[in-house]
């Protein structure tokens, strides 16, 4: 039974009576208690928060969580979460899409949503594959890809969504792990509390059509070495026991042993620079060929200095009621030259 | 002082023409705004080059602009016109073939040199103004460009601004020729240049002209006086549709007590309903231009799930894109309107011509059954009302609503009688309330007689809910994949839509008997042009009226008591047949098709000749 009383929130009362519908053992799962998880800290009533979401499995998502919510249609979550925050900016939207529905059907409305930046929050569910569909590559998908649509092999290049994200002048852009709660909790909180469109890239398994996809990210043997933890204002390093860590040549990075560089010369992470995150956007080597560069997750790139398109929206609305005076419904349909029939 | 004798005309129809860099939708605008104070009744038909950026002195660069006023009531912008002014020969040759014989011709003499010749693909044997072809003609040679050259000689200005002026010779010759006022021309050129004031005097100097021309040539034997024309009485305006659309739109946010979200992506001819809303931001209206059209009305639909007036706009082309978004609109039973201003199609089309040719795509242009209301209004005035009535609808009964006009009228002017805002009716809306902590769970899809839902607004305390595209049960809003419910669920999508009949205004007969021999049953922008044609059938003693149609669907519920009056009902559209279709499979009625499909309204002669021969 629902509760519509102020006491202090928990996981449960962000989940909806509805069954949750995923494949055992899907990726899915981990987002979803991650995010009942961290709501309750957020101070905020629960009637304040919509999930919207596109067509896909993630896009399922609303569905369970017991907040207001918009199941619409395939790629364009986007665009109906910036018409709600626009007219209600009091609301806490979040999006919730995947990689083909975000990257592919809705390309256009993404990157028109990042240039914008209203103040909500992207959860892009990115499993390099089309899972409810049943199986065909993504937009994400690495090239080659056999699946049931490209039998030998997808030909396309795959986007780099970090890389596009900050192309589209984002002003929050994240990846985490479905894997790793803790990080996701910590990356999402923070993609919350930023003012302005924070896009999340969450690498989150398939295990039905695209298994293990990122395994090397997430298993103990290949972890260390494959993936780089940013942490703002620490030094950028990586292996077993960070013994190996980015340095900058220049413009150029390179992988640096700290038997042979001292700490001080290694890159220290700065989210509020654009040219070094782009540089760590581009650290997208396919793991498997030698010295490949470690894959970032955390937090690549913040500005706090781009108004939200829901302030600047509402600010002119505001500015016109202030200088105009509320509107004259007689005087508006009269206009300026009118003439009398006896 | 001028010998020229005053003559006194019932109606006058004047067209305008020239290249699309002449001015002449200005001109005629002007003209227009100084008719309507006059006082006299008056309809107009900007009749804009096809391809948008022609090459100049062409065929297909030429602008019209056509007025018809008078002293008695004026429903159409006129079949023919009485006076054409040219200001090239590609102008004329467009033109003449809809001057009456004997009407007057102003031509601006610099517009048929050799290269306008050329440009016009006329020989230069066969130019006009020598090879004897005006001579059914009163024509007035004037060489517009050398008199505003001359008497802007001194202005300081370079040949290309000075030439620019040429409009207003003609604007100031016209005022002059039929007592026109010409205050109100003078305070636009003042405010329009008012940063620029050589600008500024150069365009009143060449109105002068224009004017003085008129009174010191010995050029025009008569001016012409148009009375003004017995209207009801009442204060008047002038209104074009868009621009009355757009009245529409906020007056039913401000009966509604809702702010209005426009969700729109430029498109011709509907771009001027943005253009006009977004400078009324101090009535709490909201407009965002979207990348596309589908952002457009997906942004309009997250608009009204928190609870604004949402809107979208557009035209044929755009709204087949936002297809899919119009079904999610009709599964959620969320308040949205969507407009379409039709155009010539399909594909890319004629986009500056009319046709009705979009009725279809809103009855039928979804996956799936997807019905909605659809409203259309008739003429530039009507637009106010029915794109009101579109959002009442809309919000009372929590479903997607069309709104059709078309570029004729949207461009169209006419005077109108303006409502105040108080006869204007109240619209209902409430939001569904915060839930008591011993409230039963809140039903996103409970009911009331009327079968809309609750509109539950995100943030409001214990109604968190979710909606979607996917189908759902009744009352719970949970999805559902039963066989029965989903045709239950269909059916009563449809019932919902059939029940808003009630809550509209029965079917009226415009002109003409109750019952008898023919009706004329109409939609749309064709009413001017039908109630024409109906009433010269009437004084030639015919028994035909003349139903109009405003309510598409549902229909209302007396119209097949009313077309089971007449013994014939014909349906002239501007389209290869559409509402004749739904007339005959709802009615089982042997209706005449009666269509035109050239990117023109219909002249009110043709379709008299065309009801005589179905008569004969
Ligand atoms: S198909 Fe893949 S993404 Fe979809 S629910 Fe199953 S495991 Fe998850």
């Amino acid at each position: 039974m629902e509760t519509a009383t102020t006491d202090k929130l928990t996981a449960k009362d962000f989940s909806s009576d509805q069954e949750v519908r995923w494949c055992p053992g899907c990726g899915d799962y981990s987002i979803l208690k991650q995010v009942q998880t961290i709501l309750p800290d957020l101070g905020r009533p629960r009637e304040e928060f919509v999930f919207i979401s596109g067509i896909g499995c993630s896009s399922r998502f609303p569905y369970y969580m017991d907040t207001y919510g918009m199941h619409s249609i395939h790629g364009r979550a986007t665009a109906v979460a910036t018409g709600l925050k626009a007219t209600r900016p009091d609301l806490s939207v979040w999006i919730v899409t995947g990689d083909g529905d975000s990257l592919s059907i809705g390309g256009n409305h993404f990157i028109h949503l990042l240039r914008r930046n209203p103040d909500v929050n992207v959860l892009l569910f990115n499993n390099q594959i089309y899972g409810l569909t049943k199986g065909q590559y993504s937009p994400t998908s690495e090239q080659g890809k056999v699946t049931k649509s490209t039998p030998m092999g997808s030909v396309d290049y795959p986007f780099n969504p970090i890389a596009l994200s900050l192309g589209a002048d984002a002003t929050f852009v994240a990846r985490t792990l479905d894997r790793d709660p803790k990080h996701q909790q910590n990356v999402i909180k923070k993609g919350y509390y930023h003012a302005g469109t924070s896009l999340i890239e969450i690498y989150q398994n398939c295990n039905v059509f695209n298994d293990g996809a990122f395994e090397v990210y997430t298993e103990k043997g290949t972890k260390k070495q494959n993936t780089l933890m940013m942490e703002n204002g620490m030094p950028l390093l990586f292996g077993e026991n960070n013994e190996l860590g980015i340095k900058l040549d220049g413009f150029k990075p390179v992988i640096a042993n700290l038997a042979e560089t001292s700490i001080n010369d290694i890159w220290v992470h700065d989210e509020t620079d654009l040219v070094k995150a782009t540089i760590l956007s581009r650290f997208y080597d396919d793991p498997t060929v030698e010295n490949h560069f470690p894959r970032p997750f955390g937090v690549f790139y913040v500005n706090n200095n781009k108004q939200t398109f829901n302030d600047l929206f509402n600010n002119q609305i505001d500015f016109a009621k202030k200088t105009y005076g509320a509107g004259d419904l007689d005087k508006l349909i009269a206009g300026k030259e009118t003439w009398v029939v006896n | 002082m001028t010998n020229a004798l005053d003559k006194e005309l019932e109606s006058v129809v004047i067209r305008f023409a020239g290249d699309s860099g002449d001015g002449m939708q200005l001109t005629g605008t002007q003209f227009t705004n100084a008719t309507a104070l006059h006082g006299n009744d008056l309809a107009t038909f900007p009749d804009f080059p096809a391809e948008i950026r022609a090459p100049l002195g062409t065929l297909a660069g030429v602008s019209g602009f056509q007025i018809h006023f008078g002293s008695t009531r004026i429903n159409t912008p006129g079949d023919t016109s009485d006076v054409l002014v040219a200001m090239n020969v590609a102008a004329l040759k467009v033109n003449i073939k809809n001057l009456k014989k004997g009407g007057v011709i102003i031509i601006n003499s610099d517009g048929f040199d050799a290269k306008n010749l050329r440009l016009a693909n006329v020989p230069e044997v066969q130019n006009p103004l020598h090879d004897g072809s005006l001579a059914d003609y009163d024509v007035k040679i004037i060489d517009i460009t050398k008199i505003t050259r001359a008497a802007l000689s001194n202005s300081g200005l370079g040949t290309k601004e000075i030439d620019r002026c040429k409009n207003m010779f003609v604007l100031g010759l016209v005022y002059w020729m039929y007592h026109r006022p010409i205050e109100n021309t003078l305070n636009f050129i003042k405010a329009k240049f008012k940063k620029n004031e050589a600008v500024m005097n150069a365009n009143i100097l060449v109105l002068q002209t224009g004017w003085n021309y008129g009174e010191t040539t010995e050029m025009f034997a008569n001016r012409f006086t148009v009375a003004p024309a017995k209207m009801e009485s009442g204060v008047y305006r002038s209104i074009m549709g868009n621009q009355a659309a757009a009245y529409g739109l906020i007056a039913a946010a401000n009966k509604s007590g809702l702010s209005l979200f426009y969700g729109t992506y430029p498109i011709t001819p509907a771009s001027d309903i943005l253009h006009e809303l977004s400078k009324y931001k101090n009535f709490d209206v909201k407009t965002f231009q979207a990348e596309d059209e589908i952002a457009a009305i997906c942004s309009s639909i997250g608009a009204a799930f928190g609870g604004a007036l949402a809107i979208t706009g557009s035209s044929g082309p755009g709204i087949a894109l936002k297809g899919e978004a119009i079904g999610l609109a009709t599964m959620l039973e969320l308040p949205l309107v969507i407009v379409n201003i039709q155009r010539a199609g399909p594909s890319t089309g004629l986009p500056t011509k009319t046709e009705q040719a979009d009725l279809n795509q809103a009855m039928f242009g979804r996956n799936g059954e997807c019905p909605l209301v659809i409203v259309s209004a008739q003429s530039p005035a009507d637009c106010f009302y029915m794109a009101f009535e579109a959002c009442r609808i809309a919000l009372e009964h929590m479903i997607p609503v069309f709104f059709l006009s078309d570029g004729y009228i949207a461009n169209g002017a006419e005077p109108w009688k303006y409502p105040s805002s108080a006869d204007l009716p109240k619209i209902n809306v409430e939001f569904k309330k915060a839930r008591l902590a011993d409230e039963e769970k809140f039903m996103p899809y409970q009911r009331d007689e009327k079968l809309s839902r609750p509109w539950a607004l995100p943030g409001t305390k214990g109604l968190e809910h979710r909606i979607g595209g996917l189908e759902k049960q009744n009352i719970t809003g949970n999805i559902s994949y039963d066989a029965s419910n989903h045709e239950f669920m269909v059916k009563l999508r449809q019932e919902k839509v059939d029940l808003v009949a009630n809550h509209i205004p029965l079917q009226t007969i415009d002109n003409g008997e109750e019952a008898g021999e023919l009706l004329i049953l109409g939609w749309g922008g064709t009413y001017g042009a039908l109630k024409t044609a109906t009433s010269l059938l009437i004084d030639q003693g015919y028994k035909v009226s003349h139903a109009h149609l405003r309510y598409l669907n549902p229909f209302p519920k007396n119209l097949g008591e009313m077309l089971s009056r007449f013994k014939t009902v014909v349906v002239p559209e501007l389209n290869n047949g559409q509402l004749v279709k739904i007339i005959r499979d709802r009615y089982f009625i042997d209706a005449i098709p009666y269509n035109k499909i050239q990117g023109m309204p219909f002249m009110s002669t043709e379709v008299v000749d065309k009801i005589k021969e179905i008569l004969a």
